[in-house]
């Protein structure tokens, strides 16, 4: 009680001692929390395991990634016309990648065997088919209802004509067996994603249907299909149904892989889908049906938007599996890239002890190229529908 | 199961190609406006597209010839690039018309698969690669050493069976595919590396230094590779066989793709037989008079293709050895046109 009174009783001016007017400047956090060197402790070396892990991985990284850089970059031979160019000399004894064996070969590994005369219909079909993906992936590009008319409808004709030919057109017939490259993985790939997708939403909304019928259809295609591995797919379209079929009407060979490899990412798809479905709360579906939606309206205004949303992530996985699966079509001798390298890579005139290690230099870059664009674009895209989230 | 299914497989290609034995190859082909050949997916000197993908080697050759003699175009060929594992069924069930893609001759394949073998169109077998090093000059002499071969192939039976018959040691150090075979002998795993011969001079041009290896020349396999038809069709079957005796018979003859139209005027009675300028042999093969022409002409003698493809002409320079004509110590012989 005294020391309170004392208090109350003191002067101002007494109490100046005792209470600052401006706070003390804020002290710089120790040194070893604050810069480079903070920044450092805090991501590399906050604890011992740490540590160690650190000095690990630099390890790994001073062994492994200097001889690739000379290999790919700094021994490489960029130019030259034969095999020569790609051997070891006196004055050149390391010898990395043969990068003038790709430049030679790289019109044939974009268009296999297409008649040199009609590649620039295969162009026109790239430029095409670019113009429609960034069409359809730009979310804020004009007019996207045409562009999807664009991609789905005008896109799959006017590809067929000019890469199949239309002779009335004045297009000369091209054989798929000619088709070859980057042109039939693209063609492979995008034929799977584009038809993988819808068929998949279907399936699994079949799949969780309350039509018998239906149902029992869905679970035993997924199932059978997802059974049987894909290269027993192709296998069997390729060697036993001509044995079936009379020749005449045998399906062509390019023909059979894409619908297999179709049938095939649908089932996976659906599997997908299925999943985003059965994530979403009950109540979304009670909700939407004490409005009075119909099914399809709930399907498509409310549940399929959230169940897309949060398995994108699934999605592109499935869709880089799908497209690096793209190169099984090999064993049924439809020469995609990864194949138009293995054949290229045992010519003779380029026979060296690096010759094949660039092709599949080559064929790595172009791989995690495609794969790392398309995570880029499904984390952008991740982003920006998480926005409602962060509020 | 796998029986099962290839029994299956087998009697319905077979069933199968008795009911195409009364179409008429040729005429479908004649019909189609293009031969389909059965080729290899890509074998260095054999069947592999060029820059501009288009198909060059021993085996496209062949495809091209036939499709000179029929067409007088060598560019009407559609060549169906086949696996090993599809390349009979491709055959049995119509998609392809000959299937000239390096097949060894065996007796079950010439049967029970209901193919006929026309000939062989190149001898291969199974050969040695050593280093100049070694001074090794025989297979005999490799006793003790440690030779790579590929995993599981009939080239590893036939190895082990060569040391057991010369009563040699034998060290095999096997590999899964081909390159990690060659990349091994290369770093001096084994001492010798094995493999069929024409596969040798490809693998010494992957070699980092080839001018230090020699082939052996012992070939202790027979790998007869021919061109091959379906049974029933016995037209068919001799067009193709006379095509590969044609080409023979052109080199024999000294006619090749540059002097052939000199060798119409030509006296010789061989020579007028074969172009066609005296009888009418190739109207019996149900083609035209001039088909040899057509074909040398086109494609050339069986001695060019073999250089252009193979031989001198191309890097492998693969000696001629057993694919020599029977008059310069080989074994190709044509029998005569008359």
């Amino acid at each position: 009680m005294t020391t309170a009174n004392s208090v109350t009783k003191l002067d101002p001016e007494h109490a100046i001692a005792y209470v600052r007017e401006v706070p003390i400047e804020a002290s710089p956090p120790p040194v070893t929390a604050r810069g480079a060197l903070g920044w450092l402790r805090a991501n590399f070396f906050a604890t011992p395991f740490d540590t160690v892990l650190t000095i690990v991985m630099l390890l790994l990284i001073a062994w492994a990634i200097p001889p690739v850089i000379d290999f790919l970059i700094v021994d490489a031979v960029w130019s030259g016309s034969d095999r020569e160019a790609c051997l070891a000399t006196p004055q050149h004894p390391e010898v990395g990648a043969c990068w003038a064996f790709v430049r030679n070969r790289f019109a044939y590994f974009v268009y296999g065997s297409y008649p040199l005369a009609e590649r620039w219909r295969v162009d026109i079909f790239f430029a095409m088919l670019a113009v429609g993906i960034v069409w359809m992936l730009k979310l804020d590009a004009p007019r996207r209802d045409i562009g999807a008319i664009y991609f789905f409808v005008v896109l799959p004709i006017a590809s067929y004509v000019l890469l199949r030919g239309m002779p009335a057109l004045g297009l000369p017939a091209v054989e798929t067996a000619l088709w070859g490259g980057v042109l039939v993985t693209i063609v492979v790939a995008t034929v799977g994603i584009v038809a993988s997708l819808p068929a998949g939403i279907m399936l699994a909304l079949g799949r969780r249907s309350r039509m018998p019928a239906v149902r029992l259809f869905s679970i035993i295609y997924i199932e059978f299909v997802r059974g049987v591995p894909l290269i027993t797919v192709l296998f069997m379209a390729s060697v036993m149904l001509p044995l079936f079929v009379p020749e005449a009407y045998s399906p062509d060979k390019l023909v059979r892989a894409l619908v297999g490899i179709a049938m095939f990412a649908s089932a996976y798809m659906a599997e997908v889908v299925r999943a985003g479905l059965q994530a979403i709360p009950r109540g979304q579906y009670e909700g939407a049906m004490a409005l009075g939606l119909s099914y399809s309206q709930m399907m498509r205004f409310v549940i399929l938007p959230q169940a897309l949303k949060i398995t994108i992530p699934n999605i592109v996985n499935t869709y880089i599996g799908l497209f690096k699966d793209t190169t099984l079509v090999f064993i049924v001798g439809i020469f995609d890239l990864l194949k138009t390298i293995e054949a290229a890579r045992v010519d003779p005139s380029w026979a060296t002890p690096v010759t094949s290690t660039t092709g599949y230099a080559f064929a790595a870059l172009f791989y995690f190229a495609c794969c790392y664009m398309m995570s880029r674009y499904a984390k952008a895209m991740e982003a920006r529908l998480a926005h409602g989230e962060r509020r | 199961m796998k029986h099962v299914l290839t029994t299956f497989a087998v009697a319905a290609a077979v069933g199968l190609a008795a009911a195409a034995a009364s179409a008429q190859t040729l005429n479908a082909v004649k019909s189609r406006g293009a031969l389909n050949c059965g080729t290899n997916t890509g074998l260095a000197g054999f069947s592999q597209p060029d820059a501009q993908g288009n198909w060059t080697g021993l085996d496209v050759d062949f495809c091209r010839a036939i499709a000179a003699a029929v067409f007088n175009d060598p560019t009407k060929v559609k060549f169906v690039p086949l696996t090993a594992k599809d390349r009979f069924t491709a055959l049995q069930s119509g998609e392809v018309d000959v299937l000239v893609r390096n097949t060894t001759w065996t007796s079950s394949r010439d049967t029970s698969l209901g193919l006929n073998f026309t000939g062989v169109n190149y001898y291969d077998g199974q050969g040695f690669m050593v280093r100049k090093a070694l001074k090794v000059n025989s297979a005999l002499e490799l006793n003790d050493a440690a030779v790579c071969v590929q995993q599981g192939t009939t080239t590893e039976l036939n190895l082990a069976d060569y040391f057991r018959a010369n009563r040699m040691r034998l060290k095999t150090v096997t590999f899964a595919t081909i390159d990690e075979a060659v990349k091994a002998y290369d770093t001096g795993r084994c001492d010798a590396y094995t493999t069929d011969a024409s596969g040798l001079y490809s693998s010494r041009l992957r070699l980092a230094n080839p001018d230090e290896h020699i082939v052996l020349p012992e070939i202790i396999s027979k790998e007869p590779l021919g061109p091959a038809v379906r049974h029933g069709d016995d037209q068919w079957f001799d067009i193709v066989k006379w095509t590969h005796f044609a080409m023979l018979n052109a080199e024999e003859l000294g006619i090749t793709k540059a002097n052939v139209d000199e060798m119409l005027k030509s006296d010789n009675p061989e020579v007028k037989r074969l172009l066609g300028t005296e009888g009418n042999y190739g109207e019996q093969l149900g083609l035209t008079k001039d088909w040899v022409y057509r074909i040398v002409k086109h494609v050339g003698n069986y001695g060019e293709v073999f250089e252009r493809n193979v031989g001198q002409g191309s890097p492998l320079k693969i000696a001629r050895g057993l694919n020599a004509l029977w008059t310069k110590g080989g074994l190709q012989y044509g029998p005569p046109v008359r």
